[in-house]
């Protein structure tokens, strides 16, 4: 099993008719996404290679019964298009995009948890999510991946960080480790997928036995995945934080990635994890090592 | 984005907030002018992003003009932990009968605005949080309401402040908080915010970092920008649209993604060696972008060898190989490139590096075993 999205999610691509979006969308077909519909108000009623571009979400929605947007829309406009999409019914809202102001950020998390609580959002600032052989929704290169086999123990993986996520993947691939689902919950200060909403839906995913989880510096949600780790979660973690090396008061790219006032280091997210039962790796070679000798210790 | 005492009570000021009457000055005769005007006694302030400027002597109180010349001279030009002060800020004395605290945030665990407000203001609000925590007013905002006139008149009243202070702090609280959400505010805070023997609230001091990342709304930014201190280093890649941060080693890092980068410093850490930088291309990072770092890079003298660590998903592998053999033809690069290039088109960006592949570039699989070449070539 996968978590959140699989081969029967309809997805529609909030700026399919841009550069990233197009490129993108393309690829995530390729790979076997239901990619059902783009969006772009001035070029409704074309297509980008055969995906039917309509003005709004709502008409898209209408006319494919897409459940899931994909937003490749540029920063100024995230806001609009998650509530676009959030209106126009969809289910599970994944923002690509970077840059997104901190405040519209909060704001959007909040009115839909308020307006629409059935709704999930990932990201923003998110690699988006990959249910190996099944659908990639992001900017994930998907051969990366290995999907899981039948009989063998497969892992899921929750990270903050885009690129990590992908050298995670990369990593189980190489050690020859299926993925049932990684999801990028993003870097920014207000994700609106937390990774205990992650570590929860892995625990509760028959397929899933043990979760890889990839931290950096900044915030409190490593401590507080931790604590979920050391009271709800009954398989296997094995984690990594980067940024143990980082200078304090400088935010290093993510616009959440920032030790402040002593906090949000990396030294303490890892004592955290440790003291929770978590297997903590150095680096992320030594993490994919970790996570190897965890699948070797279960039974199929 | 951190802004000066000065720009920081110029921001507070066009939200409505009351500052003292003052001006900024970069001359001992503008100071004094700007003295004059306001009438004295005046406080000539040191203006430099470094905590601890009153003891180092960066705070000065004159009574006279000639004080006033006299302090602005000795403050300007002083070295404050690192920091010259080229600029000063002088406003009117104030008559102080009650220090307070006011602030601003945002809550990453809550995910709402955090306001702080307290009685005891004047010292390091993490001090009080230590010393007596329950001299802390807490107030979580949700976005989507705001903050309204009848909360803030409960915060003001469960933080105990003089009740001659109330409706000045409500006003001001109100005030912040439109400060902080409609200026796209990482920080604002007031330590202290002051009550005058005479009944009036006011912010004394200002400390605002605001959101880089809603640059597009606020055209008023670049004069902030335009003010922000950076290393030679960081202000050349800041031009070129990089998020580089400077460190004090010898191995170059160019990576894409904050998290590979930050990796990237700690495993060229972990093997014995010392990173001169950390330098993230960003998403897209296309040929001209790879030039761009690798020109920053090659600039820094210290810099003994260069490890570039690519994973592609939105940058593409092809792109970052070309992007790097048009570096390599357009600036003159004196040390050795180590490359791990793995991700989206990496077999076509590692078709396209392979003719160029020798003493000064150099391929490797993996991250950790580019580290260890990077670092040795490093000589560390």
């Amino acid at each position: 099993m996968s978590i959140f999205v699989d081969e029967t999610t309809k997805v529609v691509y909030q700026g399919l008719t841009g550069s990233q979006g197009r490129f993108y969308g393309l690829l995530n077909r390729d790979y076997g996404t239901q990619v059902v519909a783009g969006t772009s108000p001035k070029k409704a009623g074309t297509d980008v290679d055969g995906i039917p571009v309509f003005a709004n979400v709502a008409d898209a929605v209408a006319a494919t019964g897409a459940t899931a947007s994909c937003v490749f829309i540029p920063a100024p406009g995230v806001r609009g298009a998650v509530m676009e999409a959030a209106e126009a019914g969809i289910e599970f809202i994944v923002v690509i995009t970077e840059g997104v102001p901190a405040h519209d950020g909060a704001w959007f998390y909040n009115k839909l948890r308020r307006d629409h609580p059935n709704v999930q959002l990932l990201g923003p600032n998110c690699p988006g999510i990959i249910s190996p052989g099944k659908a990639n929704i992001g900017i994930t290169a998907g051969h990366i991946a290995k999907a899981p086999v039948a009989g063998e123990p497969a892992v899921g993986i929750v990270s903050r960080s885009g690129t990590l996520t992908y050298q995670a993947l990369y990593e189980l691939k190489l050690n020859d480790i299926g993925v049932t689902t990684c999801v990028g919950v993003g870097g920014d200060p207000v994700p609106g997928t937390s990774y205990i909403d992650c570590l929860r839906a892995f625990e509760a995913d028959p397929q899933t036995r043990a979760v890889m989880m990839i931290g950096e510096i900044g915030g409190s949600a490593e401590e507080e995945a931790a604590e979920f780790i050391a009271d709800e979660m009954t398989k296997p973690v094995v984690s990594y934080i980067a940024g143990v090396t980082a200078p304090p008061g400088k935010k290093m790219g993510h616009a959440g990635a920032i030790v402040s006032g002593g906090k949000g280091t990396a030294a303490a997210k890892m004592d955290a994890l440790r003291a929770a039962g978590a297997q903590v790796g150095n680096n992320p070679t030594e993490a994919g090592t970790l996570m190897v000798e965890v699948v070797a210790g279960l039974t199929a | 984005m951190d802004l000066y005492e000065y720009q920081g009570k110029q921001f507070f000021a066009s939200f409505g907030i009351p500052v003292s009457d003052g001006g900024a000055a970069d001359s001992v005769d503008d100071a004094v002018a700007i003295a004059d005007r306001v009438g004295y006694p005046v406080v000539v302030k040191a203006q430099v992003q470094v905590g601890g400027r009153g003891k180092a002597g960066g705070i000065k109180l004159a009574a006279t003009t000639e004080e006033a010349r006299t302090h602005a001279s000795n403050i300007l030009g002083m070295d404050i932990k690192g920091h010259v002060v080229r600029r000063l800020w002088i406003e009117v004395a104030s008559d102080i009968a009650e220090e307070y605290y006011a602030s601003f945030t945002l809550d990453r665990s809550a995910k709402q605005h955090l306001g702080m407000l307290s009685a005891e203001g004047g010292v390091e609000i993490e001090a009080v949080a230590e010393s007596n925590p329950d001299a802390i007013a807490k107030i979580w905002v949700d976005p989507v309401d705001g903050l309204t006139e009848a909360r803030a008149r409960e915060w003001v009243a469960a933080a105990h402040l003089d009740p001659a202070a109330t409706e000045g702090a409500v006003d001001i609280l109100l005030k912040l908080y439109r400060a902080y959400t409609e200026g796209d505010a990482d920080l604002v805070e007031i330590n202290p915010l002051i009550l005058t023997p005479d009944g009036r609230v006011h912010a004394l001091d200002a400390k605002v970092t605001l959101d880089g990342s809603s640059v597009f709304r606020h055209p008023e930014y670049a004069e902030y920008e335009a003010t922000q201190v950076r290393d030679s280093r960081e202000e050349e890649a800041h031009a070129k649209g990089l998020q580089y941060v400077g460190l004090e080693g010898s191995v170059g890092v160019i990576a894409n993604g904050a998290g590979l980068a930050m990796s990237t410093v700690d495993i060229v850490n972990q093997v014995g060696g010392k990173p001169a930088n950390f330098l993230d291309i960003g998403g897209g990072a296309n040929a001209d972008v790879m030039a761009g770092a690798l020109e920053v890079i090659t600039n820094d003298p210290s810099v003994k060898a260069i490890f570039i660590n690519i994973f592609g998903g939105i940058t593409k592998g092809d792109e970052v190989a070309n992007g790097i053999v048009t570096a390599m033809g357009r600036v003159e690069i004196g040390v050795p490139i180590v490359i791990r290039l793995d991700g989206t088109n990496a077999d076509e960006g590692r078709a396209i590096l392979e003719p160029h592949l020798g003493e000064g570039l150099r391929m490797e699989s993996t991250m950790l075993a580019a580290a260890h070449t990077a670092v040795a070539l490093a000589g560390n």
